[in-house]
């Protein structure tokens, strides 16, 4: 199909022919355009359909406010709906398609809405679907879901990478239009480091658009001129396609870059977007104003477009959107529309003025005092119905109407931080106010000065104010000569008296109608108007209907608008792809990886590992033959038991505290007592929260008497040393200590069972006494060991075995695991991961995460005598709370099944052997279970009320979400070695 | 010399090298460390015995200090992070404190953290990828800690412009190694 509309001159590259395919249709563009530019040379207006009546509708902007022209964009996992044709780039084989019709864009079977558009009104959701009330949920709801909505997703994983990104300069600069290019020229110039961003491919902004002079050269050239010599500092960073999503606190600055949309092809291994993070030392909004539209009868034709709009297409990407555009206006810019369609031989009918002193305009006829009050063509403009001036109407051809209802400086990133724009009657729009988020300035249109003149001397002006702030000697740059026309503008919203329809927001399909019914249903707030009718919501977010919006709403409540006020504008500024949002951290780079010392070495032996936090742990190492987890870690049971069995425990939190105080601290963060622990001893240590609860558990070895190695549980590792830091700094500063953390600094392995201490032997240096009267049961020290490696032997034991924890600088975990099963093959050595680990511990009748869980006191994890009252600590005050000392309160004990084959449930209520089963009768609850293969049965530990003068009698644990009941016997949690005599052995 | 053979965080035998586009990404698994935290009110004597010890001061905040034998940088309130030649320095937390006394905790730092140290012209494009360290603006030896991958990490200017170590917690050494080839071929 040959370009019919496409005009001579503009700033395509007419030697590169680009092939593109738009609702299955093969169409020809030029290098430089965007889709819809593309799409209107080649002489299509109609692009989508509406949102809720699937109502034709074309292009009416030329850049991101746009809200009609969405199209789906590639195809297969890069299908990306709602692209908007006005900011996609064409490239060599562009594949778009029209979203929201059935079976065709031309023709829609679900246009039938339209017809019944006197039931769609707004909040007929609400109305229609009041009964019968189960319906809403699973008829209702799921109907309107698929009716609605407007792009479909592949639902396939998207294949492009996406970034993220940090920069920092003096001043950012957002938006390059004549006020932007002016103020970082002026920086640039004065050595300042200055980025300047701007959502377009091409910067210049409205100098692109328009044939205006700026000196002697036109308006894209000496932006073009500016650019060069921007680019050529090394100082100014020009970053185009670049969008300023949002301003956050601090001069920080969210940016969407895509740096691939534009490309047929993604680069391998580069980033199709980056989320970049700006921080800036002073802002300047330099992003210009947005034309408003008028509001007529069946204003939503392809083919009625906003005037700026118009004159875009024409001068920069010299695509007329027909051949005859009539203008509909209040202002003058309407006027230079007509004047830039004509000189480029587009015949223009008549200029629609609503002013009757309107100037004349050479050319065409100027219908002064006139107003639009209807347009006529199916999938198309075709005419307009004017209303004149003395009361005639007149019907006039065209394919095309552009439309100016003057203009709104685009604020929205002066109301992130909750700033309020206020009112200019003169331009009749909002303007910055003076709320402005910390270090942001404004300046050119986005601050109201809309002639191209005070725009240049706007930006040069401000940012030499803005570089003074910083202490930059700045001196503003001599602007060119430029027009400086004055506002000239009468305030007109929407025609009345209309017979149709007039849309307001044509993304939402909301009618003045609608606006209508929303004042006469009492939603006269603006967000309530928004949230009742839908306005200003979307991709779009209402930048081209929300002042329309307001008008009318003004007009019906007899206030002023900025009486009516408006709703608050929120990043992100445009849309933003989830993925982006995402950037690198997906997958399995969701979160970083954390790899204890022997992690090399487990996955040699065909470990099986799983994931504690950030951890990967070996979860159980198995066997030829071993065809079940349980097998592997049973016998991993049965042989540390038996024998010895080696586990890296690397993962448990190690804290160096140090200092003269260092015991004084630790008493005062545990609940037990610490000052007078023995240099060379370890003590089981367990720390309260301010409000009295258990909140981790772990040890403590005295190394010096100004040095302990603290340990914690693996998961609040993290949170135990920010606490104690917290104590350090602000509880108790006058005290000597010092932490840091040392979690990663040393490889630790448990090393477990009878003959622990026979394989320890074989590794630790010959002067190294580890007997059980050298070393006993919670002994530490500093030793070493295979002929002179430093390492740390602590006696301790979460198994119940005699048992050690030994630590090597981390370089040396790898070999020291090596070493240790190797020292360990006659004993038939086992390593075991966190099941076994898990099992052995419920076996003893240890607490850990599951009985730590937030809600239990020392008193219900038996360890009440533990919490001192002969001295002062974290959580020992609020701990001797009446409600937390209940003698008959809950209490850590063990259960076994009455029967031997039934398993024991984690989570599991516990309840009387007989009477009703309910939250009122409930005994407590199975914090952790296992099958233990020592005893040859579940079992479980768990608290009950009253647990140890329970011991013995039958409970059934009941579990109403897996669907059992079973009985068990109340035993104590110490199933293996109650008396201690293995680990003390 | 002991018979335990160390491995390099990333887990081989040898440190891992990477060539991307210019810019150089290398393991370093042969320096040692220790940390330093001066004793209340010993602040002072903590800077004499730094004098005398490694002839040189202490580092201010966001400072650090390049020298022949000894390297370190400011970690947070009066606390260091101080790095040697791993095979001279095997014990260094030990050295430390010997030098220092009761004027300051030192602790064992050498298989806390992983270090890399990234090199080349387009350095800065790399690293505006990967954390919010202004690094066109610091100057040599200054350090920041920045998260990076999710991870706390240190980075210490070696060279403007060009040249940087980063430090990071050894157990992610392979995340961190993957975000900083990631952002290599991305930015380059």
């Amino acid at each position: 199909m040959s370009q019919v509309n496409r005009l001579s001159g503009g700033q395509v590259n007419r030697n590169t022919e680009l092939n593109f395919r738009f609702d299955g249709r093969s169409f020809k563009g030029f290098e430089g355009d965007t889709l819809a530019s593309a799409l209107l040379a080649n002489g299509e207006r109609l692009m989508g359909r509406s949102f809720k009546y699937h109502r034709p509708r074309g292009v009416l902007t030329a850049g991101s406010e746009e809200p009609n022209a969405l199209v789906e964009l590639r195809q297969g996992n890069r299908q990306e709906p709602n692209t908007r044709a006005t900011v996609a780039e064409l490239f060599e084989g562009l594949e778009a398609k029209a979203q929201n019709a059935w079976p065709s864009l031309r023709f829609d079977a679900m246009a039938v809405n339209d017809r019944f558009s006197n039931f769609l009104t707004a909040g007929f959701y609400y109305k229609t679907f009041m009964w019968p009330k189960p319906f809403w949920e699973k008829v209702y709801e799921p109907i309107i879901r698929k009716a609605a909505g407007l792009g479909s997703i592949s639902f396939e994983e998207d294949p492009d990478l996406y970034d993220k990104g940090f920069l920092h300069c003096d001043l950012l600069i957002i938006g390059a239009g004549p006020t932007g290019l002016a103020a970082a020229l002026t920086a640039g110039r004065a050595g300042a480091r200055v980025i300047l961003a701007d959502e377009d491919f091409r910067m210049g902004g409205r100098l692109n658009a328009e044939t205006l002079a700026l000196g002697d050269v036109s308006g894209a050239d000496w932006a073009t001129e500016t650019l060069a010599e921007l680019a050529s500092l090394d100082n100014v960073r020009l970053m185009t396609r670049t969008t300023i999503i949002g301003a956050f606190d601090h001069g920080t600055y969210g940016a969407v870059e895509r740096v691939q949309d534009h490309l047929p092809q993604a680069v391998a291994e580069k980033p199709r977007q980056i989320l970049w993070r700006i921080y800036s030392r002073r802002a300047m909004l330099c992003a210009g104003a947005m034309e408003r539209p008028i509001a007529f009868a069946d204003n939503d034709r392809p083919g009625v477009m906003l005037a700026s709009a118009v004159r875009s297409y024409v001068n920069r990407w010299a695509a007329a959107p027909a051949q005859q555009v009539a203008i509909f206006t209040n202002n003058d810019d309407g006027h230079r529309t007509a004047a830039d369609l004509i000189a480029k031989g587009v015949n223009v009918p008549a200029v629609i003025d609503v002013r009757a002193d309107a100037p004349a305009v050479a050319g065409t006829e100027l219908l002064a005092g006139a107003e639009v009050i209807g347009t006529q063509g199916r999938l198309g403009l075709t005419s307009i119905t004017v209303r004149l001036a003395n009361g005639q109407t007149r019907k006039i051809m065209c394919g095309a109407l552009a439309v100016s209802g003057g203009w709104n400086p685009n604020v929205h990133l002066t109301c992130h931080q909750r700033g309020r724009p206020q009112w200019d009657a003169e331009l009749a729009a909002f303007v910055p106010g003076p709320d402005l988020p910390i270090g942001m300035t404004v300046a050119g249109a986005a601050n109201g000065q809309l002639s191209t003149a005070q725009a240049l001397s706007g930006g040069a002006t401000a940012a030499v104010v803005a570089l003074n702030d910083l202490g930059v000697a700045a001196s503003p740059i001599a602007v060119p000569q430029a027009e400086d026309a004055p506002i000239a503008l009468k305030p007109f919203w929407h025609v009345r008296g209309g017979k149709s329809r007039a849309w307001v927001d044509l993304q939402n399909d909301v009618t003045v109608k609608d606006v209508k019914l929303a004042h006469q249903e009492n939603f006269v707030s603006v967000e309530h108007l928004k949230r009742y009718t839908t306005l200003g919501m979307a991709t779009d977010q209402g930048k081209t209907s929300n002042m329309l919006g307001l008008a009318v709403m003004a007009e019906l409540t007899g206030k002023s608008i900025p009486e009516t006020g408006t709703t608050i504008f929120r990043p992100p500024y445009t849309p933003v792809p989830m993925s982006t949002m995402a950037g690198r951290a997906t997958g399995k780079h969701f979160h970083p990886t954390r790899k204890t010392p022997s992690h090399v070495w487990a996955e040699e032996q065909g470990a099986v590992f799983t994931e504690v936090g950030d951890w990967l742990r070996a979860q159980w190492f198995p066997r030829k033959g071993e065809t079940h987890w349980r097998q592997s870690v049973d016998r991993e049971v049965l042989q540390t038991r038996k024998s010895v069995g080696v586990c890296d425990v690397t993962t448990l939190g190690k804290i160096d505290v140090q200092g003269r105080d260092a015991a004084s601290f630790l008493n005062k963060i545990y609940a037990n007592g610490f000052a007078k622990l023995p240099v060379g001893k370890v003590r089981y240590g367990l720390m309260l929260r301010e409000d009295g609860i258990a909140y981790d558990d772990g040890t403590a070895a005295r190394l010096a008497e100004d040095h302990f190695v603290v340990t914690t549980t693996t998961a609040n590792a993290v949170l135990a040393y920010r606490n104690m830091e917290f104590a350090r700094q602000c509880l108790w500063p006058d005290l000597d200590v010092q932490l840091i953390s040392t979690t990663e600094a040393w490889a630790q392995y448990a090393v477990a069972g009878p003959n622990a201490r026979k394989l320890l032997e074989k590794i630790v240096d010959a002067d190294v006494d580890i007997s059980n009267e050298g070393f006993p049961f919670m002994a530490c020290g500093e030793i070493t060991i295979c002929g002179g490696c430093r390492a740390r032997l602590f006696r301790i034991s979460f198994s119940g075995e005699l048992a050690y924890e030994i630590a090597v600088p981390t370089r040396y975990g790898d070999a020291l695991v090596r070493a240790l099963m190797a020292a360990g093959e006659e004993f038939d050595v086992t390593p075991y991961g966190t099941e076994a680990l898990g099992v052995m511990r419920i076996e003893k009748g240890h607490a850990a995460g599951n009985e730590l869980n937030g809600t239990t006191t020392a008193q219900n994890l038996g360890l009440g005598r533990m919490v001192s009252k002969k001295k002062d600590c974290i959580g020992n005050t609020l701990s001797e709370r009446e409600g937390m000392n209940d003698e008959t309160g809950l209490r850590l004990v063990g259960f076994k099944p009455v029967t031997d084959t039934d398993p024991v449930l984690a989570g599991a209520h516990l309840m009387n052997a007989s009477g009703a089963v309910n939250a009122r009768t409930d005994q407590g609850y199975v914090t952790s279970a296992c099958y233990s293969p020592i005893l040859g049965s579940a079992i479980g530990i768990g608290f009950l009320k009253d647990g140890a003068n329970r011991m013995g009698e039958r409970l059934r644990a009941v579990s109403p979400l897996e669907g059992s009941e079973i009985q068990v016997e109340v035993v104590s949690a110490h199933f293996v070695d109650p008396e201690g005599e293995r680990l003390r052995a | 010399m002991h018979k335990l053979k160390p491995i390099s965080a990333l887990g081989a035998a040898q440190p891992q090298i990477d060539q991307i586009a210019g810019l150089t990404i290398a393991e370093r698994s042969d320096l040692a460390l220790a940390s330093i935290a001066a004793r209340q009110g010993q602040g002072e004597a903590c800077m004499a015995a730094a004098q005398s010890w490694m002839q040189a001061d202490l580092p201010s905040p966001g400072q650090g200090h390049l020298g022949q034998t000894y390297s370190c940088f400011w970690m947070g309130p009066e606390q260091w992070m101080v790095s040697a030649d791993q095979a001279d320095h095997e014990d260094l937390a030990s050295e430390i404190k010997q030098s220092f006394g009761a004027t300051a905790s030192v602790s064992e730092q050498s298989g806390g953290w992983c270090r890399f140290d990234l090199k080349g012209a387009q350095l800065g494009a790399v690293l505006e990828r990967l954390c919010n360290v202004d690094f066109a603006a610091m100057e040599t030896g200054d350090v920041s800690r920045s998260r990076l991958e999710h991870l706390g990490c240190f980075i210490w200017c070696l060279q403007p412009g060009s040249e940087v170590a980063i430090l990071g917690p050894r157990s992610s050494a392979g995340s961190l190694h993957h975000a900083l080839v990631a952002a290599a071929r991305s930015a380059l």
